[in-house]
C-alpha cells in the first residue's frame, strides 16, 4: 500500500517561508476554491494557510541554536480527525494515504480540528468549511505536467531541498532511505497517530577527507601518478595540492 | 479551548430537558406501583411540552455552531465511528419519543399492552416513557462522549465527563420538575425536590472529583515531543504568522488566569451550593424553587464555559509567541 508523505530536513531548512507562499499560491488558485484572506491590507490581516514555518530557540544564549520548523498536515496513518467527522467529509484515501476534506460535505462543525493534536486543520472563514493540506493532490497526479513537476508545490519551492516527497511504505524510496539513515522521526509519537510526514533532525555535517582519497594508497599497477607539487610561486588548479 | 456559546446552550438546554423527562417518567413509575398518587394526564402531558421546548431550544442553538447548517442532515451518516453523529441521531429520536409520550397522555391514547402480576397495568405511555428513558440516557452518553473520546484533551478524557453530564442534566431537570409540580401537582413537589437534592449533591461530588483530577494532570505532550527536539530549554521565537489564524482563535479561551480562578468557585456556588440551600429551605414554594432552577441553570452555563475553557489543547504548544 502506498503512503505518500513529506520528509522535512530540519538540518537544511533555512526558514525562508518559500514553501508557505508557494503552498498558498497553488492552493488558492486551484479548482477546489480559494483560501480566503480577511483584511489582507488592513489592520489584523488573517487568512487560511495549509503550511507554516515556525522558529524555535534551543538552549540558552549564547549556547543556543535556531531551529526553523515547517508544519503542515502530517497525513497520519491512523488519523484521529477522520473517525470523529459526523458527515464523512474527512477521509483518508486508500490508494495513497492522503487525508482530505470533501468541501461539499463538510458542515463546518470544527470537531475534526479539536481531534487533531497538531493543529494543522484550518477553518476557512469565508467558505465556512474545514480546509487542510492536500499534498497537492491536484498537482501530483496531473499528467499534463512534466513528471519532475508532479510534486507538492512546497517541495518544488524549497530552495535548499529540505523537503522530500515520496512513498514511505516503499523501502527503496528516497524518503524511506532518508528516514532510515538520517534518523527520521514523527511528531508527538505519544498519541499513536503514526504521522506519515517525518522530520530529519539537526545534525553535525562534517566532511573529512582522508589522504588516501586524494592519493590512492594501494596503487597496484603503479599507474597512478603522485599529485603534482608545483613550486611555491606557481599557482595551483586546486587548493588540495597547494603548499 | 474556546467555549462556543452555541454548544454551551445546546448541552445545558437538552440536559435540563432530558432530566425533566426522566423526572416525569420516574414519577409515573412510582405511581404505577402505588408508591405515589397517579397524577392527571395533563401533568405528564404538559411536562412533556416543556421537555420538547427545552430540546428544541438546544437543537436551534446547535445550528449556530455550524458553518454550513443547510448540510446538517449529512451529520447522521457516520454513526459507526463518530459520537457527534450518534448525538445527531439520538437527539431527534428522543424528541420524537418525548412527543409521543406527551401525546399519549394529552390525548388519552393509552391502550393497555400487558398486565403485570399483581394487577399493574402497563399501557402505551409507560412503554413510550421507558423507551424515552433509554434514549435520554443514550443522548447523555453521546453528548458527553463527544468530549470524553478525544484522548489528547485530557481534561475531558475521563469517565467523569459522562457521569457529570448525566448528573448535572438530571439535577437541573429534577429542580425544574419540582418547580413545575408546585403549579401542576403541588402535592408532588416534595418528591421531585427530594430527588433534586440527592442528584444535585451527587453532581456536586462528581464535578469536584473532576476538578480534583484535572488539577493534578501532567501534560503528556511537551514542546520537546511537539517538535521532536530533546533539549530541556526550548522556546518559540515565532509561530510563523503575525495576524492570528484559526489556530490562535479557536483553541484558547482568551480570558485571564484570574477570570478562570473567579469563575470556578462562582459556578460551584451557583450550580450546586445555592440550589441545594434553596431546595432545602424552600420545599414546595414556587418562588424559591423557580429561583433555584434559574440560579442553577446560570451556574451550569458557567460550568460548561469552564469545562471548555479548562481543556488545554496540545496544538497550543505550537502557538506561543507571535515573534
Amino acid at each position: 500500500m502506498t503512503q505518500l508523505a513529506l520528509v522535512i530536513d530540519l538540518n537544511v531548512c533555512v526558514g525562508c517561508h518559500a514553501c508557505v507562499t508557494s503552498c498558498k499560491e497553488w492552493n488558492t488558485s486551484g479548482s477546489a476554491g480559494p483560501l480566503c484572506d480577511e483584511r489582507p491590507y488592513d489592520e489584523n490581516p488573517t487568512g487560511t494557510f495549509f503550511n507554516r514555518v515556525q522558529t524555535y530557540e534551543i538552549g540558552t544564549f549564547p549556547n543556543s541554536e535556531t531551529l526553523h520548523f515547517p508544519k503542515s498536515c502530517l497525513h497520519c496513518e491512523d488519523p484521529p480527525c477522520v473517525p470523529v467527522c459526523p458527515t464523512g467529509a474527512s477521509y483518508k484515501r486508500k490508494e495513497d494515504g492522503i487525508v482530505l476534506v470533501d468541501y461539499d460535505k463538510c458542515i463546518g462543525c470544527k470537531y475534526c480540528s479539536w481531534a487533531c493534536p497538531y493543529g494543522v486543520r484550518e477553518f476557512d472563514e469565508e467558505r465556512k468549511v474545514m480546509t487542510k493540506c492536500t499534498l497537492c493532490v491536484d498537482r501530483i497526479y496531473d499528467m499534463s505536467m512534466p513528471e519532475a513537476d508532479r510534486k507538492p508545490s512546497c517541495v518544488k519551492a524549497c530552495p535548499t531541498s529540505a523537503r522530500l516527497f515520496g512513498d514511505i511504505h516503499d523501502p527503496e524510496s528516497a524518503v524511506s532511505q532518508a528516514i532510515r539513515e538520517d534518523g527520521g522521526y514523527a511528531l508527538m509519537p505519544e498519541w499513536g497517530t503514526h504521522p506519515s510526514n517525518h522530520y530529519l533532525p539537526r545534525r553535525k555535517t562534517k566532511v573529512k577527507i582522508h589522504e588516501d582519497e586524494l592519493e590512492r594508497a594501494d596503487n597496484p599497477l603503479k599507474l597512478d601518478q603522485q599529485l603534482p607539487k608545483p613550486d611555491k610561486d606557481q599557482s595551483t588548479m586546486d587548493d588540495v595540492s597547494a603548499w | 479551548m474556546k467555549p462556543a456559546f452555541s454548544v454551551i446552550f445546546l448541552t445545558t438546554l437538552i440536559g435540563a430537558g432530558q432530566g425533566l423527562f426522566l423526572a416525569l417518567f420516574t414519577h409515573q413509575l412510582y405511581a404505577l406501583f402505588g408508591l405515589l398518587p397517579m397524577q392527571s394526564d395533563a401533568f405528564y402531558g404538559y411536562g412533556s411540552v416543556i421537555v420538547l421546548l427545552l430540546l428544541a431550544g438546544g437543537l436551534v442553538a446547535s445550528f449556530f455552531h455550524l458553518g454550513r447548517p443547510e448540510r446538517a442532515w449529512r451529520a447522521a451518516s457516520q454513526w459507526r465511528t463518530s459520537w457527534l453523529s450518534r448525538e445527531v441521531i439520538a437527539l431527534p429520536a428522543f424528541m420524537g419519543v418525548a412527543f409521543l409520550f406527551g401525546t399519549s397522555h394529552l390525548f388519552g391514547i393509552r391502550p393497555e399492552i400487558v398486565t403485570l402480576p399483581g394487577g399493574f397495568v402497563v399501557d402505551l405511555s409507560l412503554l413510550l416513557g421507558a423507551t424515552g428513558t433509554l434514549l435520554a440516557f443514550s443522548l447523555f452518553v453521546c453528548t458527553a462522549m463527544i468530549y470524553a473520546c478525544l484522548r489528547f484533551l485530557r481534561e475531558w478524557h475521563s469517565p467523569l465527563t459522562v457521569i457529570n453530564y448525566i448528573l448535572m442534566g438530571g439535577a437541573s431537570g429534577f429542580v425544574l420538575a419540582a418547580f413545575y409540580a408546585t403549579y401542576a401537582a403541588p402535592t408532588e413537589a416534595d418528591f421531585f425536590a427530594g430527588w433534586a437534592i440527592i442528584i444535585t449533591l451527587l453532581a456536586f461530588v462528581g464535578r469536584l472529583a473532576s476538578l480534583w483530577r484535572n488539577a493534578r494532570l501532567k501534560p503528556t505532550s511537551t514542546i520537546q515531543t511537539a517538535i521532536g527536539v530533546k533539549h530541556p530549554r526550548i522556546s518559540q521565537r515565532s509561530m510563523g504568522l503575525m495576524g492570528g489564524s484559526f489556530n490562535t482563535r479557536d483553541f484558547f479561551h482568551g480570558k485571564s488566569e484570574a477570570f478562570l480562578r473567579t469563575i470556578k468557585p462562582g459556578f460551584l456556588l451557583l450550580a450546586f451550593v445555592l440550589p441545594l440551600a434553596l431546595l432545602a429551605i424552600g420545599l414546595s414554594s414556587p418562588v424559591v424553587l423557580g429561583f433555584a432552577f434559574i440560579l442553577q441553570y446560570l451556574g451550569l452555563l458557567a460550568e460548561r464555559w469552564f469545562f471548555f475553557a479548562q481543556a488545554n489543547h496540545p496544538q497550543n504548544l505550537y502557538y506561543q509567541t507571535i515573534g
